[in-house]
């Protein structure tokens, strides 16, 4: 066990906080909420810039615009960016925290070339079409149907909880192609184009306010054969790749960020009065903050175990689900802590002082976390069977 | 950077999981309350084996291992609740003659913690104590020790001691705490091998047991609490791991916040698996017979040592910000 960085990382290291340092003020400012396409331009922008500096797809293949490093170079990547309080992943998060993991692991050669390069230039953004109004926890029900027609799929059905599907280009895609089959083994994994003629996008508003996500209704739309990924009925275990990624390492930036926001409460927390005390005074609150942070601390290393098994076998395994599950439900109960920092200034999502607005709406959208990418029954039903071996 | 164990660290454990398996099957762990807890053989034979003296040089007659090493032993104790003042003993090696041999059974306390309970007070040959100002070895003559006729973990017996003299200095305010940071991270070692045991043993009886025509396992309300005594052991292992690293290795910075996020973790796991292990196993669960409340005893006797959960918690937060 070891937990130094390596030479080579910690020069990366370096370069990286040098290059932030002088590449964050040319960014645009952030954008007015609700504004989709303006949210698009800066964060696709800010994926060219880390394109042209080498910093895209730290962990992708060289050969399709990535760097080609270690993981840990990744881990390192998340570390710097979220200290500086660079742009995440943003609009993109599918595109490059799962669908391209999923391409470079199972597509084509020509399906890598055409989306993998532009995913990581910012020139592709990507959606997930998976969950049906029908078709939640039990995703494999799902009844979008797929018929073959040439050398094309015709889509008829409607997905849902489609994040930033309006601005996205690509829509990676689960449909029914064999409804004779057992339900597993009737799906496929497509590649949708957002501009295809059938699409259409409707926003749903969250309990945010506002309206990240929307509704996919596809009436009669064409897909050619071309954009299958993995073969036709083998759809169930693509997604299976992709869930590991989804699950696994795409809550790797999260969490660096939720080191950070939870030292930024602590200063909250410093300032903020009760009385003639601070709330930091409040030895109950404090010792649930410190407790909090233990918890985050053993998430982090947690992650360089996962990440250290990973650099062996290429995929995240089922112990993602462990990740997974422990976080989303951590990271709600950071939440409560902060408003109860807040105390009365909860009560707006607008700043009453420092960053209180951003806690008070991270508190509500972390809500989605226990029950996007597999609730946490489902996590749990999975660690009981496929860890634990209990049966069903 | 690769945290995962070396061929080495598992070949280690895998020995002295044999060790536990061959001399510490539970019914024997069990019958080591008949004699205070120690049985100076099966001692002298971990003492062989190294579980005392890995730390020290070759020199020394020890292996020189470092912490990461000695936590995945006590890890494997911990699975085997193996009894005894194994980790006083383990930091005393090297300092209190005969404790690296397995020859002197070495205990201890922390002199805050008034009253001033002494575990194994029949066993033990040495009585070791921490405070800030150092480490210190009390004159048992001088102590007034009233027995505990009914000690909560059958395998922890004890005496109330009280007029605790300072005795006579074997180290400095440096090694003391030295003493604390090593002693957090091997009895949350020891914790997280105890987690990992309850899982395992409610694992195996909820296949087993069946209620309404079917193995208990197979219910989510059960399934659920099973994932979650797994989901806490894991998260305590990646914290009681690093904390054990970061003591080996002064490069990755000052490792007081990892060693008390470490036993503040184990401690919850332990105790929490035991708890819901209780209720996993049902009506047997509240026997005598059932191994799973010597766990139980045991996690809520090892989570006052070497700072409570609270204590470990402030610390952290002390260290935020």
């Amino acid at each position: 066990m070891d937990l130094l960085w390596t030479e080579e990382d910690e020069r990366f290291r370096a370069e990286l906080r040098a290059w932030i340092d002088q590449a964050l003020p040319k960014l645009p400012a952030a954008t007015k909420r609700e504004d989709w396409d303006a949210r698009r331009e800066r964060d696709t922008t800010w994926q060219r810039m880390l394109y042209d500096a080498g910093y895209a797809g730290i962990n992708w293949p060289a050969d399709f615009g990535g760097r080609g490093a270690a993981l840990s170079e990744q881990l390192v990547f998340y570390e710097e960016i979220t200290t500086a309080g660079a742009p995440d992943v943003g609009v993109n998060f599918v595109g490059l925290l799962h669908a391209g993991p999923t391409i470079i692991a199972e597509a084509a050669d020509d399906q890598r070339a055409r989306h993998l390069p532009a995913i990581l230039k910012g020139e592709e953004v990507w959606c997930q079409g998976f969950s049906e109004p029908s078709a939640g926890s039990d995703l494999a029900s799902l009844r979008t149907r797929a018929v073959r027609d040439g050398d094309d799929y015709v889509i008829n059905g409607q997905k849902i909880w489609t994040s930033f599907a309006q601005v996205s280009d690509y829509c990676e895609l689960l449909v029914r192609t064999d409804p004779e089959a057992p339900k597993h083994t009737g799906i496929t994994w497509l590649i949708l184009p957002m501009d295809t003629p059938g699409v259409d996008v409707r926003p749903l508003r969250t309990v945010i306010g506002s309206s990240e996500f929307s509704e996919l209704y596809l009436d009669d739309v064409r897909v050619p054969v071309a954009n299958r990924v993995g073969a036709e009925n083998d759809g169930w275990r693509v997604a299976m790749v992709t869930f590991s990624f989804e699950r696994g390492t795409s809550l790797v930036s999260e969490m660096a960020e939720a080191r950070r926001q939870l030292d930024e409460l602590v200063k909250v927390a410093k300032v903020v009065t009760r009385g003639s005390a601070t709330a930091w005074d409040d030895v109950g609150l404090r010792r649930e903050i410190g407790h909090a942070a233990a918890e985050l601390d053993a998430l982090w290393n947690m992650v360089k175990r996962t990440v250290s098994e990973a650099a062996r076998t290429g995929v995240p395994g089922v112990g993602a689900s462990v990740v997974k599950l422990y976080y989303t439900e951590l990271i709600q109960r950071i939440g409560d802590l902060a408003l109860r920092v807040l105390d009365r200034a909860s009560l707006s999502l607008d700043d009453v002082f420092d960053h209180s607005g951003h806690f008070v709406e991270e508190r509500l959208r972390v809500l989605a976390l226990t029950i996007a990418a597999g609730s946490s029954q489902i996590q749990r039903n999975i660690i009981g069977e496929r860890i634990l071996g209990l049966p069903r | 950077m690769d945290f995962t164990l070396t061929s080495d660290q598992e070949a280690l454990q895998e020995a002295v999981r044999k060790l536990c398996e061959g001399r510490f099957p539970m019914e024997r762990v069990r019958a080591l309350a008949e004699v205070g807890g120690v049985d100076r053989d099966l001692w002298r034979e971990m003492a062989d084996a190294g579980v005392f003296s890995l730390r020290l040089s070759e020199a020394d007659g020890g292996a020189a291992l470092g912490t990461a090493e000695a936590a995945l032993v006590f890890e494997v104790l911990g699975r085997a609740l193996v009894p005894g003042p194994l980790v006083w003993t383990h930091l005393a090696a090297g300092l209190v003659p005969g404790a690296a041999e397995g020859d002197r059974v070495v205990g201890g306390l922390q002199r805050q913690e008034e009253p001033f309970l002494v575990e194994y007070p029949d066993a033990i040959d040495v009585l070791l104590a921490v405070d800030d100002d150092g480490l210190w070895e009390v004159d048992r003559s001088r102590l007034s020790a009233r027995p505990v006729s009914w000690p909560l973990d059958p395998l922890t017996p004890a005496h109330v001691a009280g007029g605790l003299l300072r005795g006579e200095r074997r180290g400095v305010p440096g090694d003391a705490a030295r003493w604390r940071l090593d002693g957090a991270v091997l009895t949350g070692a020891y914790l997280l091998g105890m987690a990992a045991a309850l899982t395992e043993m409610s694992v195996a009886f909820a296949k087993e047991r069946q209620q309404f025509d079917k193995p208990i396992g197979s219910f989510q309300a059960i399934k659920h609490i099973l994932a979650d005594m797994f989901v806490r052991t894991e998260v305590a292992r990646a914290a009681v791991y690093a904390a054990a690293v970061n003591l080996d290795e002064p490069a990755l910075g000052p490792p007081a916040r990892a060693v008390a996020g470490a036993k503040l973790l184990a401690g919850e796991a332990a105790t929490l698996n035991a708890k819901a292990a209780t209720q996993v196993h049902g009506g047997m669960g509240f026997t005598w017979e059932v191994d799973v409340h010597l766990y139980l005893k045991r996690a809520w006797v090892l989570d006052t040592t070497f700072g409570t959960a609270d204590d470990h918690a402030d610390v952290v937060a002390g260290l935020l910000g």
